[in-house]
């Protein structure tokens, strides 16, 4: 499991690996929006949590495709299938290397991005914190729908229309996580209901994607 | 016999109209596609019963 | 005789044969009465005026919207289950439906919305809800069409359904959580009957009898369509082959 890991890491990292998109994506967007909203400071940090949640969130779906396309087109996914490795741990293992090269990354950026978003200064531990929490079930959603579009062409758009309803929860609870944290009002009830998505995400969706690979592979 | 539908005229019929549309668009898809599959199988079915014999 | 019996696509087509008149009939007949019923011979309410007749079109609407979606669940789990090849396309037969029942309460909603909240739209958690609700189904038709190989898409698009079924449930309650709504809940759920006036409720009850069953007609109907095409296929792959 470690091998695939390093694997999928070391492809990711090399240039023409997709690994920098998502964050270019992600610093574009933080940049756009005060330049198209206006600079005014009070209007910038009341949408500033919502604008970085969106923003991780779409950066996170421009790399999903990537998941398991280039080791279909490929036929190592093939090898996959037949190692010992059960599918579920193969699928669980590059959904965790798919957040550590766009996930953490983003968590990473995000305070500094919410300088230029003019975020409440009580806002960057719970910005940082509800990202650490949701992005992971950002990648595990999106693993599952890589898995069911994955032996598609033109995947890509079918692959968004699919995970867009699946993102809905995590982006709500993850934004209301910041704003709360940012006016300083109780969060505990949002952002544990956003580390139970998570969690349940993590424990239950490799199955899923897994049986999809397997009929996909069939 | 119509009844007096007030200063909301125009959204309740408005919402009979869009759902007669839709429904009107529904059913008529369905029996479409029903039609084009039924003739289609049944040209098959009858090359099919030809070459058997 | 076991209900597995139907699930023989030969024993299906004879019975839904034998049933679709039937369900035609009622169908129109429901909704003739209800609609009739609702639209001429209904008083306006006190408050809402003439608003009150879209609720014979928005409520039954809207009820099946959600209950096609649950049909389309239970049709996934016996196709993963026990792998009827009727249930995966009697699954695929009724989202349509249940897209254009969605559709259907979206429309009237806006328009009941404009008189009443002064807005078409608004970020309301029920029609945040049913927005959801249309992009589940588009995205569960599209992977229908995007497949070529049968049995591959019934399986994917069971899979979908299943866990978009666990995530809408939580986009609902993520939704009430994130806003604070405009619908008056009591009055439009059938538990509560004692909200809405019997002036409007019998009507209504018919309306929703309609919709059921222009629902289980159109689901019948499509789901002949698709065995047919199934067989089409199979004889044209044959073809091929000799």
């Amino acid at each position: 499991m470690r091998a695939l890991l390093l694997r999928d890491l070391r492809l990711a990292f090399r240039s023409g690996g997709g690994f920098g998109l998502g964050l270019a994506f992600f610093l574009i967007l933080a940049i756009l929006v005060p330049l198209g909203v206006g600079a005014e400071g009070t209007t910038l940090g009341r949408i500033a949590p919502g604008i970085l949640w969106v923003g991780a969130l779409l950066a996170c779906i421009l790399s999903l495709d990537r998941i398991f396309a280039l080791d279909h087109e490929d036929g190592s996914l093939d090898l996959l299938a037949t190692s010992p490795l059960p599918m579920e741990g193969a699928v669980a293992v590059k959904a965790l290397a798919h957040w550590l090269v766009t996930g953490l990354p983003l968590t990473l950026l995000a305070p500094g991005l919410g300088v230029l978003l003019n975020l409440a200064p009580a806002g960057y531990p719970w910005l940082v914190l509800s990202l650490l929490l949701g992005t992971p079930t950002l990648s595990m959603v999106g693993a599952f729908g890589a898995a069911l579009t994955v032996g598609l062409r033109r995947g890509g758009l079918l692959l968004s229309l699919l995970v867009l309803p699946l993102y809905v929860p995590t982006l709500i609870f993850g934004a209301e996580v910041v704003r709360r944290g940012a006016e300083g009002m109780a969060l505990a009830t949002p952002l544990a209901l956003l580390a139970a998505i998570s969690l349940g995400a993590a424990a239950l969706l490799p199955f899923a994607a897994a049986a999809a690979l397997r009929v996909n592979l069939r | 016999m119509m009844p007096d539908l007030g200063k909301y005229a125009t959204a309740v019929l408005g919402s009979y109209a869009a759902t007669a549309v839709l429904i009107a668009a529904l059913v008529g898809l369905t029996l479409w596609q029903a039609a084009r599959v039924k003739r289609a199988l049944a040209e098959v079915e009858a090359r099919a019963g030809k070459s058997d014999g | 005789m076991s209900i597995w019996e139907y699930a023989n696509p030969k024993k299906f087509m004879a019975t839904s044969a034998w049933a679709l008149p039937w369900a035609v009939g009622l169908t129109v007949v429901c909704l003739v009465v209800g609609l009739v019923w609702g639209f001429f011979f209904t008083p306006d309410d006190y408050k809402q005026g003439s608003t009150v007749k879209i609720i014979y079109l928005h409520v039954p609407a809207a009820m099946m919207a959600i209950n096609a979606w649950v049909m389309m669940l239970v049709a996934s789990l016996i196709w993963i289950v026990r792998r009827h090849h009727v249930s995966a396309l009697a699954a695929k037969a009724a989202a349509p439906v249940g897209l254009t029942f969605t559709l259907i309460a979206l429309v009237t909603g806006a328009l009941w919305g404009q008189p009443m909240w002064g807005t078409w739209w608004a970020w309301d958690p029920r029609l945040t809800s049913f927005l959801i609700l249309t992009l589940f189904y588009f995205g569960y038709m599209a992977l229908w069409s995007a497949i070529e190989n049968p049995d591959t898409a019934a399986d994917l698009t069971s899979i979908l359904c299943l866990v978009g079924s666990v995530f809408a449930l939580l986009s609902r309650y993520a939704v009430n959580f994130w806003n604070q709504g405009l619908h008056q809940g009591a009055s439009l759920s059938l538990d509560k009957e004692e909200n809405v006036s019997d002036v409007f409720w019998v009507p209504l009850l018919v309306c929703i009898a309609g919709f059921v069953l222009l629902f289980i007609t159109m689901v019948l109907l499509r789901t002949r369509t698709e065995i047919r095409s199934r067989r089409l296929q199979a004889l044209l792959a044959r073809e091929r082959v000799a």
